[in-house]
């Protein structure tokens, strides 16, 4: 077993070779493309490269790995489908999707990295910036040499962040902006922040904001026991001058935010059943291989009910997700469809990881393991994002025609 | 400088070895099949440093049915520029190193690549027919390879030590570990790879010189028996009895 670590030692590349085969019991990858396995077995081993060597370590220190931007850039994980004229990859959804699986198989706090960057920092600069924009930020964000953050929730608004405080002022040819937001990830090394605040109208508007614009300030939240290898913090915003051109055009409401979240969500519900599967494979590999009462634990009743359960619910999430990633091609997904997946899915990896937890009995809860990681990184993929019951809200809403949030 | 690069298609290295039930025949039924590392590694990866330090072409040169279009693929997303695929099954090493060989004669090849073996059966024969086909040099295990114009520096791994060696294009290698470093396609050289050809050509006559006749498993290895250091007289006593190996 590893020895406690002391967190002034140099991090080492450990030698412990990762062992995770994927688990395909209905035969999905007869669904995928050459492509599509392509992108996914490449981003496979570049997590058992990079990722999996390290990020016990990191987690445990409480560190982001920063190093993995640059690595995460050549690879093309930032914003994967947008066009390759902006320095992206031209790929397809399911591609996005798979890049997502394989990163939160590595770790969540890795895949938040890139969900943040891609779906929440580029598609908006995408979809609602100015050409200019797009030309100024998208290659930078795409090579990794910036580094970006979204900032929607607050302090005070959490799920309802159309009650946001956060606002901006008509000063000529800037607006000035005044407020706070909480939990923003990447925000204490972003470059720059993608920001929604509510205009004089009240209206919900979205800008880029650059680190450096006096006024502006990024304190990191500390403390954390979940998504420990992912830098979290506050955006302060004191009289901060934001350009007019820096201020997306033409969307005007919640539908700019939500639009990216449906797309970090998207990647979520295929991101989790990375983080299950490596769940399961420890966990089949460990009853196979770790014997008590003279035979291995896999061959013990109460141990199959965990695993048969475990793939079961993988191979329903992968359907779940394909079916998901071929409506987005088709650009037909719904932003309840996404609901319904980001809720069963991270909830179908969180109670994975709790049954894969016990099926290794204390090893279960070393860093030996990367399940009780996975665990802690689950409960925050339970919530961000919308949580957990929020979504279930929201398929509420779609189904019967009556909303119950408020 | 215009390089051939041969690369194979081999079960990946957990899957079950399993055979018909004749045992005439590998079954890869439900196997999943990878480029042969060290042609995708080393072999590819040097080729495509070339390529960048001084120009020229990589091609990639597979033997094999359209199902191996998905390993050729990866090639081509890794980098090199196109591939040509002989649309026939790679029924031995001979047959292998034929189309090599005949392809080669109608095209200039001034580094012809290959891994130093294939992880499947070993048998590290293609490169050396085809080279011998073709009358040229060819270097086999190669760890490092330093070009300087047509003349190559190539430090080949032998028993115990190290060899190196000087020839001139047009020569074959085979790659060893060493020769270079694993790169990963990454996304924007997979959506290129889509625009690559893949050039499909029949085979060349050549008669199989070989055929399997029948494969068989390894024995089953037998017990491990412990015993005490103090008690060298029984482990003597059971190798020459029992192992008969004294
Ligand atoms: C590590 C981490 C990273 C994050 N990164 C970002 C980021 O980059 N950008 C960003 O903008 N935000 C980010 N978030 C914020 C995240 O999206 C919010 O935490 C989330 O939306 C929930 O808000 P809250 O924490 O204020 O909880 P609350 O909204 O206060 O919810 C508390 C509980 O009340 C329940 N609840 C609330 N309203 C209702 C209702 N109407 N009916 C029933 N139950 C209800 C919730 O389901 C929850 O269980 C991050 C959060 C974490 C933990």
């Amino acid at each position: 077993m590893t020895n406690h670590q002391d967190h002034n030692t140099e991090i080492v590349k450990s030698t412990k070779t990762d062992r995770f085969q994927g688990h395909d019991y209905y035969n999905v990858d007869d669904l995928l493309t050459t492509e599509h396995l392509l992108v996914r077995d490449s981003v496979r081993e570049w997590v058992k490269q990079e990722v999996s060597p390290i990020i016990e370590q990191y987690a445990e220190r409480a560190m982001y790995p920063r190093h993995l931007v640059k690595g995460l850039a050549e690879i093309g994980a930032f914003g994967p489908s947008l066009p390759e004229k902006y320095g992206c990859g031209g790929l397809d959804e399911i591609s996005y999707g798979l890049i997502m699986q394989e990163l939160e198989r590595g770790d969540s706090g890795i895949r938040s990295a890139a969900s943040v960057q891609g779906s929440l920092v580029m598609y908006p600069i995408y979809k609602y910036g100015t050409e200019e924009m797009r030309m100024k930020y998208l290659p930078k964000l795409a090579s990794g040499e910036f580094i970006g953050c979204f900032g929607l929730t607050e302090p005070d608004h959490g799920s309802n962040p159309g009650g946001m405080i956060t606002n901006i002022v008509d000063d000529g040819d800037c607006y000035i902006l005044n407020g706070a937001k909480m939990w923003i990830t990447n925000s204490p090394i972003a470059d720059v922040a993608v920001v929604w605040a509510k205009d004089e109208e009240g209206k919900v508007r979205g800008m880029v904001v650059e680190a450096g614009t006096p006024g502006f300030s990024a304190p990191e939240i500390h403390g954390k026991w979940s998504l420990r290898a992912s830098i979290t913090g506050e955006l302060v915003f004191e009289d901060v001058r934001v350009p007019k051109e820096n201020v997306f055009p033409d969307i005007k409401g919640l539908r700019g935010p939500l639009s990216c979240l449906s797309k970090a969500r998207y990647g979520i519900a295929w991101g989790v059943i990375g983080a299950a599967m490596d769940c399961y494979d420890s966990a089949l590999r460990y009853s196979l291989e770790r014997e008590q009462f003279g035979k291995p634990i896999a061959g013990f009743q109460l141990t199959q009910k965990k695993l048969a359960e475990m793939i079961t619910e993988i191979t329903k999430a992968q359907l779940l997700a394909w079916r998901l990633g071929t409506l987005a091609n088709e650009g037909k997904a719904t932003p309840a469809q996404i609901s319904m997946a980001k809720r069963n899915n991270v909830h179908m990896a969180l109670e994975i990881a709790r049954e894969a937890r016990q099926i290794h009995g204390g090893m279960g809860i070393t860093q030996e393991y990367s399940i009780m990681r996975h665990m802690m990184n689950l409960e925050t993929v339970l919530t961000y994002e919308g949580t957990h019951d929020i979504h279930l809200l929201i398929t509420g809403h779609d189904v019967t025609g009556l909303q119950a949030f408020k | 400088m215009n390089m051939l690069v041969c690369v194979s298609r081999t079960p990946e290295t957990t899957a079950p070895v399993k055979f018909s039930a004749d045992m005439s025949e590998y079954d890869g039924s439900g196997v999943n099949f990878i480029m042969n590392p060290y042609d995708e590694w080393y072999a590819l990866v040097r080729a495509l440093e070339v390529k960048e330090s001084q120009g020229g072409k990589v091609t990639l040169f597979h033997v094999g049915g359209a199902e191996s279009d998905a390993v050729i693929r990866k090639g081509l997303a890794i980098g090199a520029d196109d591939a040509v695929r002989v649309d026939a099954a790679p029924s031995s090493s001979m047959f292998v190193a034929k189309q090599i060989a005949e392809y080669c004669k109608a095209n200039a090849i001034d580094i012809l690549f290959f891994g130093k073996e294939t992880i499947d059966f070993n048998g590290a024969e293609v490169g050396a027919m085809a080279a011998e086909m073709l009358d040229m040099p060819y270097i086999s295990f190669a760890i490092d390879m330093q070009l300087d114009g047509n003349n190559a520096t190539i430090t080949r791994e032998i028993e115990g030590g190290k060899e190196v060696g000087e020839v001139q294009t047009p020569f074959a290698l085979s790659a060893a570990k060493g020769l270079a470093e694993q790169r990963i396609a990454n996304m924007r050289g997979i959506m290129m790879s889509k625009r690559k050809p893949i050039n499909v050509i029949p085979a060349a006559d050549a008669a199989d010189k070989a055929t399997v006749v029948k494969y068989a498993y390894p024995d089953a290895g037998g017990d491990v028996v412990y015993i005490e250091p103090d008690n060298m007289d029984e482990l003597v006593r059971r190798l020459a009895e029992e192992a008969k190996v004294l």
